[in-house]
């Protein structure tokens, strides 16, 4: 009897936790003035999507969003790949001071430097462009990256290297034709982990983007909430539309994105 | 061999130069330089004298320090609900989930889930379905006698926040419970039982102590998280906090410090805003981690 209550408050609550995001999918697909009408009701077409896509500009937010994340991620990924290598595997001079500037990163609040960074990138000719935004994210995905890399890197097997310099492999030959096969699974992890906070990210471009024809996700959703306002049906779909990627990584992902959830545990 | 060891060091740093580049000049030099900022008095972006602490005396002038402590205040009462609420009914769950065998991923993917979504679509979305007038949500109370301006009522704004967080966050602490939990041998509260003990003496004399360091991690998090909300405050009530600064957070307020005060010294005092929740927010977590992980 008290399990089965336990089991009534469980699903319970999952259909609270579930109750919003199925009313935002329901909703987007009916017009708005039945919605006003009856909250709750069946879908009836995909005239909202059409209507955010092509009159709220929708259609340029999500490509500036996908250009950004692909190309911050991949440069994230690329330069702290190459970092990872020596730091996990190759005895040099300042070996651990590096890899402890790189990961003290992971503490410190990037956002409080915002000022002086809207200033540098206003020095480069960077304000208002996706190029800035990309330079912005992928050093910020650095610490995270070569944490992840150098742990992973570390726990190869050294008879690697040893094969490879016997094979008279440099270096980078040994980087590019041993390492990089075998780090494709972390390789996954910190692109799954940068690609969720890059797409959500708002702060960044609120403070240094103003362009509209440059804005990504996030603060093109500001103005189209305000412009808008009382067309719910469309509203609900730009919101859907802005979900729709997470839903399909973690679909893609949900191994590492548990995994990852639950990495925090040991410390 | 010694030839080749030398050769390799050289090229270690050459594989070390782009993240370190990238890193310093977006990461670490914008960093520095707000630090350096703090420091002077500005006109506009012109740099004028150096200040000495004068922009952090401006922090606790009368009119700033008016906006700062209520700020604050909701900070902080953010992460005593958080606390209260959703780690609360986090522990709930991942306790009762222990004992449930079948549909328990369905279970744990359905309450992680609004995890996933942007912090600015859930405000978004709450502020649809809290809307007064078409709103389901008062649809759905208003037989009840139940319905009310959820968001728009400054009584009632905060404590919304704080359920829609929940309602977020809630499947965090349930996983990361859920996997101490798991880590626990059984044989333990069966040896109490045996002795004579209930369930509920096993769980606080048993269970409890040792989610201690689970409890600490999502305390801290829990912490960090809360001083730094930001999209979904803004999502819900703007750059201002509405209604009424009812939900005015340090992150809305540092933010229309720098951006849209209209102070000539605007980066000046931001700048010091900046460093002073830097050096509260770091602080009191090493504070935390100190109390919350010594041995007992």
């Amino acid at each position: 009897m008290k399990a089965l209550t336990v089991r009534i408050l469980l699903w319970g609550y999952a259909a609270f936790s579930m109750a919003p995001l199925l009313v935002m999918v329901l909703s987007s697909f009916r017009p708005t003035s039945e919605i006003f009408d009856r909250p709750l009701g069946r879908p009836t077409g995909f005239g909202n999507y059409v209507k955010a896509w092509t009159e709220a500009s929708f259609s340029t937010y999500v490509v500036n969003s996908a250009v950004v994340v692909v190309c911050a991620v991949l440069l994230g990924a690329a330069v702290s790949l190459l970092a990872a290598y020596p730091l996990g595997r190759r005895e040099f001079r300042g070996r651990s001071m590096f890899a402890a500037y790189f990961i003290s990163g992971m503490t410190l609040p990037a956002h409080l430097g915002v000022l002086p960074l809207f200033y540098l990138l206003e020095s480069m000719g960077l304000v208002d462009s996706l190029a800035g935004l990309v330079l912005v994210y992928a050093a910020g995905s650095v610490p995270f990256n070569v944490f992840v890399l150098t742990a992973f890197f570390r726990q190869l097997p050294h008879e690697l290297d040893e094969a490879a310099s016997l094979d008279g492999a440099g270096p980078f030959a040994t980087f590019w034709h041993v390492m990089l096969p075998l780090v494709r699974p972390a390789l996954a992890t910190v692109v799954v982990f940068q690609f969720v906070p890059i797409w959500n990210d708002f702060f960044y471009p609120l403070v240094l983007m103003r362009d509209e024809s440059k804005l990504t996700l996030p603060v093109g959703l500001t103005h189209f909430f305000g412009q808008f306002q009382n067309d719910w049906g469309t509203l609900f779909a730009g919101l859907v539309m802005t979900t729709i990627p997470l839903v399909v990584l973690f679909v893609l992902a949900t191994r590492q994105i548990v995994a990852g959830l639950t990495a925090g545990m040991n410390r | 061999m010694a030839l080749g060891a030398r050769r390799g060091r050289g090229s270690s740093y050459l594989f070390l130069i782009p993240a370190f580049l990238l890193y310093s000049a977006f990461v670490v030099y914008p960093l520095f330089t707000g630090l350096t900022y703090s420091f002077f008095s500005w006109k506009g972006t012109l740099r004028g004298g150096f200040a000495g602490l004068d922009n952090y005396a401006g922090l606790l002038s009368g009119t700033f320090l008016d906006q700062l402590l209520p700020a604050l205040g909701h900070n902080f009462l953010l992460f005593a609900g958080t606390m209260l609420v959703q780690n609360t009914l986090g522990l709930a769950f991942a306790l009762a989930l222990s004992r449930v065998r079948r549909g328990k991923r369905a279970l744990q993917t359905m309450f992680a889930l609004p995890y996933l979504v942007n912090p600015l679509v859930i405000g978004y979305l709450w502020t649809l379905l809290l809307s007064p007038a078409f709103g389901p949500v008062n649809a759905f109370l208003e037989p009840l006698g139940l319905a009310m301006p959820w968001l728009g009522d400054p009584d009632t704004a905060l404590p919304t926040v704080i359920v829609i967080t929940t309602w977020q966050w809630v499947g965090f602490p349930m996983l990361l419970f859920s996997a101490a939990l798991a880590g626990i041998p059984p044989e333990y509260g069966e040896a109490a039982r045996t002795d004579g003990a209930g369930s509920w003496q096993v769980f606080w004399r048993i269970t409890l102590p040792l989610l201690k360091p689970a409890m600490a991690t999502v305390t801290i998090l829990s912490f960090i998280g809360s001083m730094g909300t930001f999209a979904l405050v803004y999502a819900l009530g703007g750059s201002n906090g509405a209604p009424a600064g009812a939900t005015d957070v340090l992150g809305l307020l540092f933010y229309r410090t720098a951006f849209a005060s209209g102070d000539v010294n605007a980066l000046g005092t931001s700048s010091a805003l900046a460093v002073f929740m830097f050096t509260f927010i770091f602080g009191s977590t090493l504070l935390l981690e100190r109390v919350l992980r010594r041995k007992a």
